[in-house]
């Protein structure tokens, strides 16, 4: 029978969150439980409307398993969409605080569903779906372990709606990036685990004799993230049908742990995963080889050894030691080396092939990307600088940054990957639009430039005015005074990320449409089809 | 290039990469997280640090629920401007007990490591109520649903218990009372004297205006009113606590 043990297996499950939802010790556990039940009963109905008593089909165990990967490129669309608009609602509040309704909505309720919204549910799911694309391509070999990516890709969605809904109902660790509270903690890492068994089964039994280099970044990533994961999460749950947690350290141990954890959730879950992106998709695209395989081996170790020094730049003058402050602002430094070199790889790669960023819009896109990338790279490095750092810190500066190179290079890459992806998938013969494209991509990048600038300036304003003196010596501003000075900013900062938001919406609509099978009537662009000579 | 041919070992081995990248990224984090573990001047030696008493524990919990660290440090950096405009700064001692850290990464509201003892507790609840109607720049959202919610005390002993597991020195005396220590801090009636001889400095009374019940908004206040009180800086040795 088919999906007999899974149902069986989901309704224990079920089971025991009604159990949960029942004698949970506080209320916020008592109603996750409650998400959680309804959400496993939902899934039990898909299970069972798909459940046949027939023999189960032969699979061709030479066929691409690319099932998970079409579910993965829609769920990126749709997650991509709804923390795109979360941050804009965000945003709003910081402009307009009546903005927020309580409990469920207040900011610091909604921010938390944010930066997991497009970091972990729209970025985590580009990365599945590309990884399971590129590791079947690169190595020649079926996805191991029959339906593992199924469970890997539903495990991974069901864990994005417990943390969704948990920080709406305010279950949080409270650490950046790693919200989630225990229970849901155990959950990812069971799902990280199967993703890594998924990944490395599937080198394994390649039928390349090399490893493809996309594959390291993708490995490296998978690797790090779950020793990241377990090490910064580990907590004493204070009853086992209670939601609350406590950090398993305290103060300045908890702070640089979190830091080495949150600073490489940028590090590896960001970038490596996304360079992985990058050196399979943009040679595809640009049909050209990458540029240089050695500095590819020189900036892959170079990279991963580096970034997971340069935690302690989020901790400047704080209470941590100096001594681990300076390590991390120096080998911060050393990091932008790396950071360009793959910078260099991935844009020389269009070497023989630059006249496609006129003609061809998903190349302009990736390549984009790259110089994004590269941008926050050297921007980064500045501001862990303890000098600048002392300006920049608990500014809006630091959003900027972030914005820059989440929107400018995980963004646009993810875009890229997508658009290559999905005529693909679904054995089209292009996408529905190629002018839609460029309209996604002038809106993205403009908006873009937008959130940046602003926060440039809102954040450099901000900082001074924290630490302006008269010439009598006396503070000149009030705190409330520096807020009242950040409206405008915020709300031109609310225009750039609505513009972003809907070049988004734009790609949502052209995707759904080639999905669908559908091919708009419309001009080329220019200069993708040779001109027509006159006869002689 | 004799390394770069050896390379090829590494990309043919999807076990030795594999163990490899993990052998390179774990390198950093043992040389820098490690030794604040085991080096003794990682935390200054000070006097007045203690745990924190169950309604500003509870109080701490809805403040990491509701997300204040995501616009509030409580990291007063050595700066003169922020010595000036938040107090002395902050200590890693100060937040030795605290699972986990609040250190924040975020003004877009004002620092908070002391801001205890620096308002009345009714400037508190009215600010937390209705933000813009005492600071009208403020862009804060309101949180005056913590007026009408009682605290649920099941048993506050357990979040007692969890922390000591972690390492916070809670007697058994104090987990022995969690349950009554919670509801007497709040209770302008309670008799408060092994309250206050466990936790010294607790901020007690109706703090939130209203002394019919234990609302979490009392625990709030008890936790805000707290921050930054404990360690009395007229002791403090500067050169000795310096790393």
């Amino acid at each position: 029978m088919k999906f007999g043990t899974e149902t069986v297996a989901l309704s224990l499950f079920a089971f025991a969150a009604l159990v949960a939802a029942g004698f949970g010790v506080d209320e916020p556990f008592r109603q996750h439980m409650w998400v959680l039940f309804i959400v496993l009963l939902g899934f039990i109905a898909i299970l069972l409307r798909k459940t046949s008593f027939a023999p189960a089909a032969r699979i061709d165990p030479s066929a691409y398993m690319d099932g998970p990967i079409r579910y993965g490129a829609i769920a990126t669309m749709f997650w991509g969409v709804v923390g795109m608009l979360v941050g804009v609602v965000i945003a709003l509040q910081l402009a307009y605080p009546d903005l927020n309704i309580q409990p469920w909505f207040n900011f610091g309720r909604l921010r938390p569903l944010h930066t997991s919204g497009v970091v972990f549910a729209f970025g985590g799911n580009a990365l599945l779906c590309t990884s399971m694309y590129v590791v079947q391509r690169t190595c020649r070999a079926r996805l191991f372990g029959g339906n593992l990516a199924w469970f890997v890709f539903w495990g991974y969605q069901l864990f994005i709606v417990m943390a969704a809904t948990g920080y709406l109902l305010g279950i949080t660790e409270s650490r950046e990036y790693a919200e989630p509270e225990w229970y849901v903690d155990i959950w990812l890492t069971i799902v990280w685990v199967a993703y890594l068994l998924l990944f490395l089964g599937t080198i394994l039994k390649r039928k390349e004799p090399h490893i493809y280099v996309a594959n390291w970044f993708y490995l490296s990533f998978i690797v790090t993230i779950a020793m990241l994961h377990v090490v910064n999460n580990l907590s004493m749950p204070a009853s086992f049908l209670g939601s609350k947690s406590y950090s398993a350290f305290s103060g300045v141990q908890d702070a640089l742990t979190q830091w080495w954890y949150g600073h490489n959730a940028v590090g590896f879950f960001l970038t490596a995963g996304f360079l992985g992106m990058m050196y399979y998709f943009v040679p595809k695209q640009a049909n050209r080889p990458v540029y240089s395989y050695r500095l590819s081996i020189i900036h892959f170790w170079a990279l991963i050894f580096l970034y997971i020094w340069a935690g302690p730049h989020h901790l400047h003058y704080t209470a941590l030691p100096d001594w681990a402050q300076t390590l991390g602002m120096v080998f911060s430094i050393m990091l932008w080396m790396p950071s360009w070199g793959g910078m260099i790889n991935g844009l020389m790669t269009l070497s023989g092939a630059w006249d496609k960023i006129r003609t061809d819009p998903i190349i302009r896109m990736m390549v984009i990307a790259i110089a994004f990338y590269g941008m926050s790279t050297f921007e980064g490095p500045m501001m862990s600088i303890k000098s600048v750092n002392s300006l920049s810190h608990y500014t809006d500066w630091t959003i900027g940054h972030v914005h820059s190179g989440a929107l400018g290079w995980v963004g646009m890459i993810s875009f890229g990957a997508i658009y290559y992806m999905v005529p693909k998938l679904w054995n089209r013969e292009r996408l529905y639009s190629l002018r839609l494209v460029t309209w996604h991509f002038w809106l993205a990048t403009l908006g873009i430039v937008v959130y940046a600038a602003v926060m440039w300036v809102s954040g450099i304003m901000q900082g001074l005015m924290w630490r302006e003196y008269d010439e009598q010596g006396f503070l000149v501003y009030s705190f409330a005074e520096t807020v009242a000075a950040m409206h405008p900013y915020y709300v031109m900062r609310a225009i750039g990320g609505a513009m972003y938001l809907s070049g988004a919406l734009i790609m949502a609509w052209n995707i759904t449409m080639t999905i669908l099978g559908h091919q708009r009537q419309e001009q080329p662009l220019p200069g993708s089809v040779p001109a027509l000579q006159p006869a002689q | 290039m004799g390394l770069m041919d050896r390379h090829a070992i590494i990309e043919k081995n999807a076990t030795l990469l594999l163990v490899g990248s993990l052998l390179v990224v774990t390198v950093g984090g043992i040389v820098e997280i490690a030794p604040l573990f085991y080096l003794d001047n990682t935390i200054e030696k000070v006097e007045g640090m203690r745990p924190y008493s169950p309604l500003e524990l509870a109080g701490r919990n809805i403040y990491v629920r509701e997300g204040c660290y995501l616009c509030h440090s409580q990291m007063i950096r050595p700066f003169r401007d922020e010595v000036e405009r938040y107090g002395h700064y902050s200590l890693a001692a100060e937040s030795m007990y605290d699972h986990p850290f609040q250190w924040g990464s975020k003004r877009t509201g004002p620092d908070l490591a002391r801001v205890g003892d620096r308002y009345s507790n009714t400037w508190h609840v009215q600010h937390l109520s209705d933000p813009r109607s005492v600071v009208p720049e403020s862009i804060m959202p309101g949180y005056a649903f913590l007026k009408d919610k009682p605290i649920e005390v099941k048993d506050f002993s357990t979040h007692l218990v969890a922390n000591r597991r972690v390492g916070v020195p809670y007697s058994d005396d104090m987990i022995a009372n969690a349950n009554a220590d919670l509801t007497a801090q709040a209770d302008p009636n309670a008799d408060i004297s092994g309250l206050l001889a466990r936790y010294p400095k607790a901020k007690v009374g109706d703090l939130d205006g209203n002394p019919q019940q234990v609302t979490e908004m009392d625990a709030l206040v008890a936790y805000l009113q707290m921050l930054g009180t404990l360690v009395d800086f007229k002791h403090y040795d500067e050169a000795a606590g310096y790393r």
